[in-house]
């Protein structure tokens, strides 16, 4: 198979990577901080982000409302769904989580997948606004305004995450039940409270991944499979619980895939990304910003 | 009242019961599309049993056990479809070498995943599957891509051409459960079950952790890939995404949680509850509702019943039992899995 190496292909290359990196970024820190806050593993949390590109399809196509602007709808809807799903499906686990968890998420993936079948049928979608068929010319590349403007908002949403975790009393309660829940508990932090508010805010950040995703994609009900994996893949090399490394995992997965594919080939372009992976756990099992997993207490 | 009968003899008579009625099953009822479900409740059965002799045992909950029955399916039709191989029952003969190829090709992998525990295990395993989805799709020179490899037709008499691949399947989960069950009593097991309850302290104790998971691992994975070669000489083709599925990969599991995990008889009880529906959706419901009704199904079993049906409905028969007053122990504990050791 001929090899590539043109420079400003490449370059290319890595700045899409960069953008579309930001993008799963903001899917996989809520993932992270889920994981991280409640001890979970939430696999629905690909299924979120394609019912919320449903979502935006609804809203465009029969409410006329633009996708980002359709966001003030999307983003407060799935944190209400986050909400009820804590609370109906998530708390009710009490013991053997890690095992019940990916279950149950899965089943409430399987649910979505399931609704989004009955409604919409399994035809490949894609979301339509004029910044998605014109774009701007950078090197040999075309790029559309809607990878830049989600490179900006994943950027902001992000930031303001941050800025939660990082600046305010919720964000020390949640960076404390990462830490250790019983002690948390004990110096008297609501633990049911800020993990419900934990899983919303990781779920309403798949609503402006999801109008991101479906802009980019073309995706049906059953593109979370992949998506989901991707995710995970994205997690586990940042190391799990991580949001740092959810942000890092996340750009390289994608700069490597994007580099991959016009140096190689597309069909191969996450190949080289997962046999990376491969190799890092060999070495590193906790991944790159992980803690190992150690004997609960 | 009369209680002469010897527990043990009916420990020992049930399981022959019941395999007696399996047996004779295809024979009594002849109608073809009956013997088709029976065959894939098998073959789900026989996934589900291999599964929770790794991941039942040893705690680790292992997604990516369809890696193993795309090994297996792929490793029948590349030999038949070389060897130039006409149909019949000699390729039957390959299930066996299926399931030793899947298991050599099962030790890189677990030693991959184990290196991780908890959590990083259960995604790895699921990223694995995508890995070799993704081989199987692009290396078309072995694989042939989504056009997909065709195995020979099968030859057998129209009439009862479904026989000879119900009672493989029935074969393959019989040695399944028998080893399932050795392992069981075994003091290998014991170490297994160490592992799961607490593997820091296992390992304290002297349990050879690492090599004692690979082994499981790779015992699972034999089984698993026999199933998946028996599968695709059912089917007769082999596509990337059918064999290479995370959603079946997950779907064995849900089986033997279903079933209840950690006991013999709860996974098949789950594949022949899952299967039939599965059946029935493909045939009646439109798109998505078997998705629905799976989802569901999942959420119900694992929030209400986590033990599983099979020890939650022995808990209740226990406790009518006691209420009845009809013997046994009045306190009826827990049963705890039982373990013997030996020398």
């Amino acid at each position: 198979m001929p090899l590539e190496f043109d420079p400003v292909t490449i370059l290319d290359a890595v700045l899409a990577g960069i953008l579309t990196g930001t993008v799963y970024a903001l899917m996989a820190t809520g993932l992270s901080l889920i994981f991280g806050v409640l001890d979970i593993i939430d696999v629905a949390q690909a299924g979120y982000v394609i019912l919320a590109a449903y979502l935006s399809l609804v809203l465009e196509q029969s409410f006329h409302i633009d996708l980002f602007l359709g966001l003030l709808i999307t983003i407060p809807l799935l944190f209400l769904l986050g909400i009820a799903v804590e609370v109906a499906f998530i708390r009710p686990i009490k013991r053997d989580r890690t095992q019940l968890s990916i279950l149950v998420t899965f089943g409430i993936g399987l649910v979505i997948e399931g609704m989004l079948g009955v409604r919409f049928g399994t035809t490949e979608r894609e979301l339509d606004a004029w910044y998605v068929t014109q774009g701007v010319k950078v090197g040999n590349f075309y790029i559309a305004y809607v990878y830049i403007f989600a490179f900006i908002l994943a950027l902001a949403l992000i930031a303001a995450l941050f800025v939660l975790l990082y600046r305010t009393k919720f964000g020390r309660s949640v960076r404390a039940l990462m830490q250790n829940r019983t002690a948390a508990q004990l110096i008297g932090i609501n633990v049911e409270r800020v993990s419900a508010i934990t899983f919303a805010i990781g779920v309403a950040l798949t609503a402006a991944g999801g109008m991101a995703y479906g802009a980019t994609t073309p995706f049906n009900n059953n593109s979370w499979y992949d998506l989901i994996t991707r995710l995970f893949a994205i997690i586990i090399l940042g190391g799990l619980g991580s949001v740092q490394g959810a942000l890092i995992g996340a750009i390289i997965m994608l700069v490597c895939s994007d580099v991959t594919a016009v140096v190689w080939s597309p069909i191969w372009s996450s190949a080289v990304f997962f046999f990376a992976l491969v190799l890092l756990l060999l070495f590193r099992p906790q991944g790159l910003f992980g803690r190992l997993a150690t004997r609960k207490q | 009242m009369k209680r002469s009968l010897n527990p043990r003899l009916i420990k020992i008579a049930w399981p022959l019961l019941l395999l007696a009625l399996a047996v004779a099953f295809p024979l009594i009822f002849t109608n073809p599309a009956l013997v088709n479900i029976a065959v894939f409740a098998l073959i789900f059965a026989g996934l589900a049993t291999s599964w929770n002799i790794f991941s039942g045992y040893t705690g680790y909950t292992a997604l990516g056990h369809t890696v193993f029955f795309g090994f297996g399916a792929y490793t029948i039709a590349l030999i038949s479809i070389n060897q130039h191989l006409q149909g019949g029952f000699g390729i039957f003969l390959l299930v066996p070498v299926a399931g030793v190829v899947a298991a050599l090709f099962a030790i890189p992998v677990g030693w991959v995943a184990l290196r991780t525990r908890g959590h990083a295990f259960v995604v790895i395993t699921l990223i694995f599957v995508f890995i070799f989805q993704l081989l199987a799709y692009n290396l078309r020179g072995i694989t042939l891509g989504s056009a997909g490899l065709f195995l020979p037709g099968p030859g057998f008499g129209i009439d009862w051409f479904l026989l000879p691949y119900y009672y493989i399947g029935l074969a393959i989960l019989v040695v399944a459960l028998a080893v399932s069950w050795y392992i069981r009593s075994s003091r290998y097991g014991l170490w297994l079950l160490a592992i799961r309850d607490d593997e820091d302290r296992a390992e304290g104790l002297g349990v050879r952790t690492g090599i004692s998971k690979l082994i499981a691992f790779v015992i699972s994975a034999f089984f698993v890939g026999m199933v998946g070669a028996m599968y695709a000489y059912f089917l007769g083709v082999v596509y990337p995404p059918y064999v290479f599925d995370p959603a079946l990969s997950i779907t064995i599991v849900l089986m033997a949680f279903l079933g209840g995990i950690g006991t013999l008889s709860g996974p098949i009880v789950g594949a022949i509850i899952l299967e039939s529906a599965q059946q029935y959706f493909n045939i009646y419901a439109p798109t998505g509702f078997y998705q629905i009704f799976l989802g569901a199904l999942f959420l119900i079993v694992m929030l209400l019943l986590p033990q599983g049906i099979v020890r939650s409905l022995a808990r209740l028969w226990r406790a009518w039992r006691v209420r009845r007053g009809a013997g046994g122990s009045p306190v009826a504990p827990e049963r705890q899995p039982v373990v013997v050791e030996k020398g």
